[in-house]
């Protein structure tokens, strides 16, 4: 690596940060679409979960950095 | 459609901006007086900045078919040294009688010093004394929520008409008090730091577009005009008419502009040639 930890942070950060906010507003906008749907029971869909699924992947301590591998490996369909 | 941006950095743009901008259908521009990237050493260096944006870059503009208005005034960031900004402070009211500035602007907090507050509230004062509209920063990322408290504090103690006041920036966790206190709130999209064009509609969707400004600043940072371009087409996608764009984009900055009898743009409103007729019979 030609950068720091601390660098590569500096230069990551917003848009981590940015992307999140992103996230957490996508979650909201389904919420909210889902609240004025007429039908009863909360809104299911597979997709969710494997968002969900995704936010644990990154919280994840991990000895390899490799989360980007193991999202899209979450996101594929390998059957 | 026809577009306001209500938020404009004009000077650290360029001409292709313009072009763009009106070829996308903005009819006008109002330009804050900011922060330039650096600390300004002489009231006189601000001076000229004013004679710049109030007499020069509306005919920069107008070669577009782009009405330019301006504000004048002393921004957080280098209110943090008083005796520089009351001697412009003291070269204001001149500016106030230029054809094309509407109000003070953009004032308030940036790491909500006692310097920053000092001249905060020396500026709200002038506005009120010259009848002034004001436009107000909310201070960036972590120090937005304590800013935005802090002015809101402010002005509960000064007497403002709050309809006559803009609080900018606002985001998710900022809009809710201004918005109830009866202020007008803007939304700045920027690709990263501030708001995003979706989740300015998703804010449109909550809290309505009654007193909400959607701008895209666009200064010398990272940051993109066309933001605005892209939240009218998220806010379309999601099943909103050009009317009802309208009203957003362009009618309510005409609303609040409006209020200085200098921004001569009047709202709009889209009507079929039978619609126009049919009014016409029935007068």
């Amino acid at each position: 690596m030609m950068q720091t930890a601390l660098q590569v942070l500096d230069r990551e950060y917003l848009e981590a940060r940015c992307s999140l906010v992103e996230l957490g507003a996508a979650f909201d906008r389904v919420d909210r679409a889902s609240d004025h749907e007429e039908n009863t029971g909360k809104f299911n869909d597979s997709r969710l979960e494997l968002l969900k699924q995704a936010l644990g992947i990154l919280t994840e301590e991990s000895h390899l950095p490799n989360r980007a591998e193991r999202l899209l490996l979450l996101f594929s369909d390998l059957d | 459609m026809q577009i306001i941006q209500p938020h404009y950095h004009a000077i650290a743009r360029t001409a292709q901006d313009y072009e763009r901008m009106a070829m996308s259908g903005v009819v006008a521009v109002a330009e804050p007086a900011f922060w330039a990237g650096f600390d300004r050493l002489y009231p006189e260096t601000f001076i000229d900045y004013f004679r710049q944006i109030s007499e020069f870059e509306p005919t920069r503009a107008a070669d577009y078919g782009i009405k330019h208005y301006c504000w004048v005034g002393v921004n957080p960031k280098e209110a943090e040294n008083p005796e520089l900004s009351h001697e412009v402070l003291k070269q204001m009211p001149e500016f106030f009688k230029k054809p094309t500035v509407l109000g003070i602007g953009e004032i308030g907090f940036h790491k909500t010093t006692k310097n920053e507050e000092e001249i905060f509230e020396a500026q709200v004062e002038q506005a009120i004394k010259y009848d002034q509209l004001i436009l107000i920063h909310t201070p960036h990322l972590q120090d937005k929520v304590r800013g935005t408290k802090r002015t809101l504090e402010v002005l509960s103690h000064m007497n403002v008409n709050p309809e006559r006041v803009w609080i900018d920036h606002v985001e998710e966790h900022t809009i809710r008090e201004p918005l109830e206190a009866g202020y007008w709130v803007g939304f700045t999209l920027y690709p990263i730091t501030k708001c995003t064009p979706k989740r300015a509609v998703d804010m449109l969707e909550i809290y309505g577009h009654e007193r909400i400004l959607v701008n895209s600043s666009a200064d010398w940072g990272p940051s993109d005009p066309f933001t605005l371009q892209e939240c009218i087409v998220q806010y379309r996608a999601r099943g909103y008419s050009v009317q009802d764009a309208i009203e957003i984009f362009h009618n309510n900055p005409v609303r609040f502009m409006g209020q200085n009898p200098k921004f001569d743009i009047k709202p709009v409103r889209l009507e079929t040639y039978e619609e126009s007729r049919s009014s016409l019979v029935e007068n």
